[in-house]
């Protein structure tokens, strides 16, 4: 048992392989809201339709003996076929992707594209006053992309969330 | 497919719980769920006990359950129907009781439109079940019916729905065999062996060792506490139970400390305080038992086996965990018991003892009876009483309880020696329990004296449950230990907020001696303490279901008492013992 008396906090990011039936997802975010538990973010979709199942990716926060507990509760919901701590069980791949849309004219939106282009984000819309930006990358490059935009005319963000997999040959 | 594979949903639904193994359903008719009804009216197999609330069909689904170690079965119509179900389903959830509960669904075209007596049941019960299936086609009907009993009685038991739209037991649906195995859901149940290893070395150098048990090992089966009290009594051990776990150690047992926690003993609590190795076993580390978790055994390694993962290191970490089920834990435990060569400290577990057997001295559960006639009857003395007069009898006796003080006046003066025949509402706490529970049981154990130890607050929430006694000629006893008040709240509102009984009066309270008999059923009443042997004769030797409306002291407490938020070694005694009620934090104050 990983040190259950560790008061502090961590991340986690949780994959759970579950049956790709109705009420499902209803189930791990009913499990999260209904015990307190944290969601940084989470994104399902199907992954395997020939035997039906989806993939759900969750980022949760908790003191070492919450995370444990999670992972307990979510092993013991029936529809999930595996629980895998991303974060716990050795390297992985985070990543999301973001539709930025920015509005401006003049400077500020030659510069929009400027820092678009150092984050190599690509546009994927454009008028004459607006931009929309694709982005994919980890989370804090996306917030630190975001930010940058905010004083060149950020009007809205859609994020898909993360989806996360093991690094090397292990699955999940 | 042949003819005879497509019978209609309702059909095919009876013949999979007949291959189940069902043999009684509780329920209530409505729109929803007519089809079924009159499934149910063509069969022989399947006998259906017609509740008056479908609440009461939960609570005796429950009870079946419970005594019985099968899985209990009920059956409700769409929308009031199932939402009145609901706080049965969650008392078998927290309590791990298998139930698998059938609720009618207004048909698939429907669903959505808000339509008459519609509910998002399973939205509304997907916390409150241990799993719930929506079937929406023909084909899924048999398959999810042997599935669901197979998650309400696997792994860590609980209730499990089925909402069953109207076109779908209409329709006709193909018949599939009961299932043995799942695709995902496949609890651990057999121990690992380094860790039993582990956990009887530690054992081997306990010194102050304690064995904490819970309701775990009454879901284990009788043979896990046979082999409990095989191995309990072969370390020499002191045993305690929670609650939930009574019956799973015998009563009568020197090594038996009573039970723990709020309510429980002195000696069982300060052993718990004082312990240098916990062994615990189908028990879940509840606030009721812990107390303040900070101050919780603060000196003992423990060992856990628990079934369900998700309780092991969930509020108390441990050193050893060992999932799988307790009977087959508690065998593998004893066998590396044995072949562990290490001796047992004998003089430690000696001091150990001498220790316990101090604070035992303290005759923590004494009480004053006065016996001169027309003296008022102390609750603890009544429950003494019907115990001793209940053990003379050769009949197998069951208890169910209401929830209150009278609730933990009987887990602590009433001795059970097996598991089994004990049901009480633990961790929801739901009065109202006990009446549709011993129903329940009655219904089981047609020949078995079956009592409801009851609060006079309590029993009149599924009091209508005299109703199908009645019906069904169950011969039902309910003790009501009636002190006029909601004796708990009222014990917390004298010790916690200044003596302010708000709202805690039993105020106009039916004649219960006459409510009986407008039942169809004997009403008895004792109201001094040379009446109650009469009364309790009377009540047993009574053939048909009896209300014994027993007055005792309004103003007793129930002792010991640890208070929210104080640790084991915190207990208040009370009055018999004369120390301070000890103040109570406001920390402790927030806590229920
Ligand atoms: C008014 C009131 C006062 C109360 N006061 C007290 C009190 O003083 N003391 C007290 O003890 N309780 C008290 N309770 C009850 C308390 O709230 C809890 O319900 C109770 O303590 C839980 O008992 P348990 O730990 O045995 O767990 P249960 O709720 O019985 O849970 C069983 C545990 O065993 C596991 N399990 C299930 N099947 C198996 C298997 N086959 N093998 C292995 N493990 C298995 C489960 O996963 C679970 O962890 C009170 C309740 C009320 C209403
Ligand atoms: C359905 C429900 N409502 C409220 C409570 C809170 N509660 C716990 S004990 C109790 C009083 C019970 O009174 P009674 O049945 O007379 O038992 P006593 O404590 O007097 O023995 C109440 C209101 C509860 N447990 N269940
Ligand atoms: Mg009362």
């Amino acid at each position: 048992m990983p040190g259950p008396d560790n008061h502090q906090l961590r991340s986690a990011t949780i994959s759970v392989l579950v049956d790709n039936e109705s009420g499902v997802l209803a189930r791990v975010i009913g499990l999260f809201s209904g015990r307190g538990y944290n969601i940084d973010s989470l994104t399902v979709a199907p992954v395997d339709d020939a035997r039906g199942q989806s993939r759900i990716n969750v980022v949760t926060s908790g003191t070492e003996m919450v995370i444990e507990q999670i992972k307990a509760q979510l092993e013991r919901l029936v529809p999930v076929h595996r629980v895998a701590d991303l974060t716990r069980e050795g390297a992985h791949v985070a990543r999301e992707m973001a539709l930025v849309k920015v509005l401006g004219t003049g400077d500020a939106r030659v510069e929009s594209l400027r820092i678009a282009d150092s984050f190599r984000a690509r546009v994927v819309d454009t008028t004459i006053e607006s931009f929309v930006f694709e982005l994919t990358g980890a989370t804090d490059k996306l917030d630190a992309f975001i930010e940058l935009m905010r004083p060149l005319g950020l009007a809205e963000v859609s994020r898909t969330g993360v989806a996360a997999i093991a690094r090397g040959s292990r699955t999940i | 497919m042949s003819a005879e594979a497509m019978q209609s949903g309702a059909e095919v639904l009876l013949r999979a719980l007949k291959d189940q193994g069902v043999d009684v359903v509780f329920g209530y008719p409505g729109g929803a769920v007519l089809p079924i009804y009159d499934a149910i009216f063509n069969q022989n197999a399947i006998r259906h006990i017609l509740v008056r609330h479908e609440q009461g069909a939960v609570h005796a689904a429950e009870g079946y359950a419970r005594s019985t170690g099968k899985v209990g079965v009920v059956l409700v119509t769409s929308g009031p129907g199932a939402t009145n179900a609901v706080t049965g389903l969650l008392d078998a959830l927290m309590d791990s009781v298998p139930v698998v509960c059938l609720t009618g669904q207004v048909p698939t075209h429907l669903i959505g439109n808000d339509a008459f007596q519609e509910a998002d049941t399973t939205g509304i019960t997907r916390p409150a079940t241990k799993h719930n299936y929506l079937v929406k086609r023909s084909a899924d009907l048999a398959r999810v019916v042997h599935e669901a009993f197979y998650v309400a009685r696997s792994g860590r038991p609980g209730p499990v729905l089925i909402d069953l739209p109207k076109d779908i037991l209409i329709g006709r649906a193909p018949y599939t065999p009961p299932v043995t195995a799942h695709a995902t859901y496949r609890p651990r149940t057999e121990p690992d062996p380094v860790q039993l290893r582990r956990a009887a070395a530690m054992l081997k150098a306990a010194k102050r060792p304690v064995v904490y048990v819970g309701g775990g090992v009454v879901n284990a089966g009788p043979d896990a506490s046979a082999a409990l009290t095989r191995f309990v009594r072969e370390t020499g051990f002191p045993c305690t139970n929670t609650l939930m776990g009574l019956g799973t150690f015998p009563a009568s047992d020197p090594q038996f400390l009573g039970m723990l926690g709020m309510h429980g003993t002195y000696e069982a609590n300060l052993a718990m305080h004082g312990a240098d190795v916990l062994l615990a076993i189908g028990a879940r580390f509840d606030d009721r038992v812990t107390g303040r978790l900070a101050a919780f055994c603060p000196d003992a390694r423990k060992i856990h086996i628990d079934i369900d993962p998700s309780s092991i290191n969930k509020t108390v970490p441990v050193d050893v965990a060992i999932v799988g089920d307790a009977g087959r834990a508690i065998a593998g435990l004893a066998a590396a018991w044995a072949e562990d060569a290490a001796p047992v400290d004998r003089a430690a577990l000696a001091t150990w003892w001498r220790q316990i057997d101090e604070w035992r001295a303290k005759d923590c559960l004494r009480f004053t009876q006065d016996m001169t006639p027309g003296a008022i009857i102390k609750p603890q003395y009544a429950i003494r009483r019907l115990h001793e007069f209940t053990r003379a009898q050769a009949k197998d006796v069951f208890i169910t309880t209401e929830v209150g003080q009278h609730q933990m006046w009987a887990a602590q003066h009433f001795g059970f020696e097996r598991p089994n025949r004990w049901m009480t509402s633990g961790g929801l706490g739901t009065m109202g329990y006990g009446l549709p529970a011993a129903m329940g049981v009655q219904v089981a154990h047609p020949d078995a004296l079956v009592i409801d130890i009851a609060g006079e607050a309590s029993v009149l929430m599924n009091i209508q449950e005299m109703g199908t006694l009645a019906q069904y000629r169950l011969p039902v006893k309910v003790f009501i230990l009636n002190n006029q008040y909601m004796g708990m709240i009222r014990q917390w509102q004298e010790l916690l907020h200044g003596s302010r009984y708000s709202e805690s009066y039993s105020n106009a309270l039916p004649d219960f001696v006459k409510l009986a008999d407008a039942f169809h059923a004997t009403g008895l009443r004792a109201e001094t303490v040379d009446q109650l042997d009469d009364v309790i004769r009377e009540m047993l030797a009574s053939p048909r279901a009896v209300i014994a409306d027993i007055a005792v002291d309004p103003k007793e407490n129930c002792f010991p008492m640890i208070p929210s938020g104080a640790a084991h070694n915190e207990m208040i005694l009370g009055p018999e013992h004369e120390d301070e009620a000890r103040g109570i934090t406001d920390e402790g104050l927030v806590l229920v």
